[in-house]
């Protein structure tokens, strides 16, 4: 199937790229990559990237060198939930070692990976902004503060919910 | 209790819309700027407030806006930094989330007095639902007439628009930043040119911290004056500072630069101490990127004063004895916490983050990790520590940007103060594996000096 953002989509792409002067449309970039990662599967194949090359009528290697850069970008597939666990500094103090650990082994994946299911992909991050309320991971657009086994518990449990309506 | 010039309205209920932050006094000091004040005069009493940028350089506001170029016909622009990315460091991701007018307010303010039309707030990826505030806001701000054309009738022309980044570290850095907004991969640009003569779209260009931007507006209410006696000396005015790590109430607090650090982590008017009962082991005040210090060099300085949350008191003795503000993430470290392991965290952030520009910096901060995991997972050698001591010493003042010297310096610390706990390291591989150094002598009293 060929990469296709919808009509109101292609409205919030002309609406982006009025945001900067004539000819600095490639400024749209990285706004367009996160809406083309959250459109076709939450990941960026060559294709999707082609495509908005072509949107923003820059050179394909443009879009490359940037959805390569940025740590946001997923360039391979990943599950329906993708667990982002912070394990810098203030987290690490906090216990985010051990959540990682306990995320892994309740799952049974190891970090990078996806369950069998396509349900859940672990990955680790660094430094979210939520030191204060460590530990924590991103899950989607929102994070999940204040984590403990029996909260992880909780959200999985909730995904599963979720995937099955 | 300490003023408050930022969050003294956290606490209202619904303080994130528009009216009813407009009923507590918001956008008085944009009235007053556009009614009342030319943009020279309210540069000026940004200049007299003394107020130093609160993203971590601590370069003075009004003289970094006194910079830009003002060449005719060229459009200037000024860029809100809300990057926040210095572990550590939540205050700005504070301020968006539930006083968003606030720091509309102070781009108005701003953006009038440098004469720039149009601005960007770029905040970092992660932080994906708040833009979604900003824009309500700034959506609320251009139907009642604080943005877009002619402003309340003073013929100033104003948008803002919200920019989210993709996850980089690198992207706080103010011209790798510029770089982001204009599409490309965040690598840092060399300096000259600044962007205060060329920046955005090679154009003259003001890159702000948010709380920085959102200072603004109590400045412009109270003056640049009354700004300045808040606090002590070039320490002016008030201060987020985000505390985290071992603490019984992490979390952001205003405070005037006038307190001391044991009050700051001790005083149940912030921090409320340590969980349990436990002792202070170290700290870092600034963010990851400035020095480590040891408890007994915190609350006192080598000389044996007081320390006081103060740019110039945190920085007292320099790095031999002294650490920095920096952005004012403070992190606490309680006397179970393994200090080796704790740099090695660090060391994997900055070797993830650097750009890979510079070599000293891709290599460096990659090889101390490696040396650092070697250290932490006993296999270690004595060899090692003066090894890390001399890759952090090639990396420091070898790289365009500071990430490099951020990378270097909190190597760097952990070595000067906790050297005894690396060697413990390195000599008892498997004791390390199964309990921590511990507080040892850390939180004793300094040595006094036999002869001066």
């Amino acid at each position: 199937m060929a990469v296709q953002f919808s009509e109101e989509k292609l409205n919030k792409v002309k609406e982006i790229i009025a945001r900067y002067p004539d000819g600095k449309q490639k400024s749209a970039l990285i706004p367009v990559l996160h809406l083309a990662q959250e459109s076709f599967g939450g990941w960026l194949s060559a294709d999707t990237m082609d495509y908005v090359a072509g949107l923003l009528s820059i050179e394909p290697i443009e879009v490359y060198e940037v959805a390569t850069f940025y740590s946001m970008f997923n360039l391979q597939p990943v599950g329906k939930y993708l667990f982002e666990v912070c394990q810098t500094g203030p987290c690490m103090l906090r216990g985010s070692d051990d959540i990682i650990h306990y995320i892994k082994e309740k799952l049974g994946i190891k970090i990078g990976e996806t369950t069998p299911d396509g349900l859940f992909t672990l990955k680790t991050v660094e430094c979210l902004g939520a030191c204060g309320y460590a530990p924590m991971m991103q899950l989607g657009k929102f994070y999940k503060e204040h984590l403990t086994k029996e909260k992880v518990d909780q959200i999985i449990a909730e995904c599963r919910a979720q995937a099955n309506n | 209790m300490g003023r408050k010039l930022l969050l003294d309205k956290a606490h209202i209920e619904g303080i994130r819309y528009y009216d009813v932050y407009r009923k507590n006094g918001g956008y008085a000091a944009a009235e007053k700027a556009l009614k009342s004040m030319s943009p020279d005069q309210v540069t000026e009493e940004v200049k007299k407030s003394g107020m130093r940028g609160r993203g971590g350089a601590g370069f003075p506001t009004g003289l970094k806006w006194s910079f830009l170029a003002k060449p005719e016909g060229v459009p200037r622009y000024l860029v809100c930094n809300a990057d926040e990315s210095e572990p550590g460091t939540f205050k700005d991701r504070y301020l968006m989330e539930f006083l968003p007018h606030l720091l509309i307010e102070g781009l108005l303010i701003s953006s009038f007095a440098l004469g720039a039309n149009t601005t960007y707030i770029y905040i970092r990826g992660e932080y994906a639902w708040i833009p979604d505030i900003l824009e309500e806001a700034i959506a609320e701000a251009h139907k009642n007439g604080w943005l877009g054309k002619n402003i309340q009738g003073s013929g100033f022309d104003l948008n803002i628009y919200v920019q989210r980044g993709a996850g980089a570290y690198i992207c706080g850095e103010e011209t790798a930043l510029i770089e982001s907004l204009e599409g490309k991969r965040g690598t840092p640009r060399i300096k000259p040119p600044f962007p205060a003569v060329k920046g955005l779209y090679q154009c003259p260009t003001v890159v702000n911290n948010v709380e920085t931007l959102a200072a603004i507006v109590p400045i412009i209410n109270i003056g640049g004056d009354e700004y300045a006696k808040i606090g002590i000396g070039k320490s002016a005015g008030t201060k987020l500072i985000s505390a985290c790590g071992n603490l019984n109430k992490p979390g952001v607090y205003e405070i005037e630069m006038n307190i001391s650090v044991e009050e700051f982590i001790y005083s149940d008017e912030y921090c409320g101490g340590i969980p349990n009962g436990k002792r202070l082991k170290a700290c870092i005040p600034g963010g990851s990127s400035v020095p480590i210090v040891p408890a007994n060099l915190l609350l006192t300085t080598a000389k044996g004063e007081k320390r006081m949350m103060t740019y110039e008191s945190l920085n007292d003795g320099g790095f031999a004895t002294g650490t920095m503000m920096g952005s004012g993430g403070f992190i606490v470290l309680d006397e179970d916490q393994c200090v080796v392991r704790h740099t090695l965290s660090l060391a994997r952030f900055y070797h993830h983050e650097s750009c890979g520009q510079c070599s000293p910096c891709r290599e460096g901060t990659g090889w101390m990790e490696k040396v650092l995991k070697n250290i932490e997972h006993g296999k270690g050698k004595m060899s090692d520590i003066d090894l890390l001591w001399d890759i952090q010493r090639k990396i420091e003042g070898n790289t365009i940007c500071p990430l490099g010297d951020a990378a270097a310096w909190p190597v760097a610390a952990a070595i000067r103060h906790f050297r005894d706990e690396f060697e413990w390291h390195v000599l008892h591989p498997e004791e390390a594996q199964r309990r921590n150094f511990g507080l040892a002598h850390y939180a004793d009293p300094l040595p006094v000096a036999a002869a001066v």
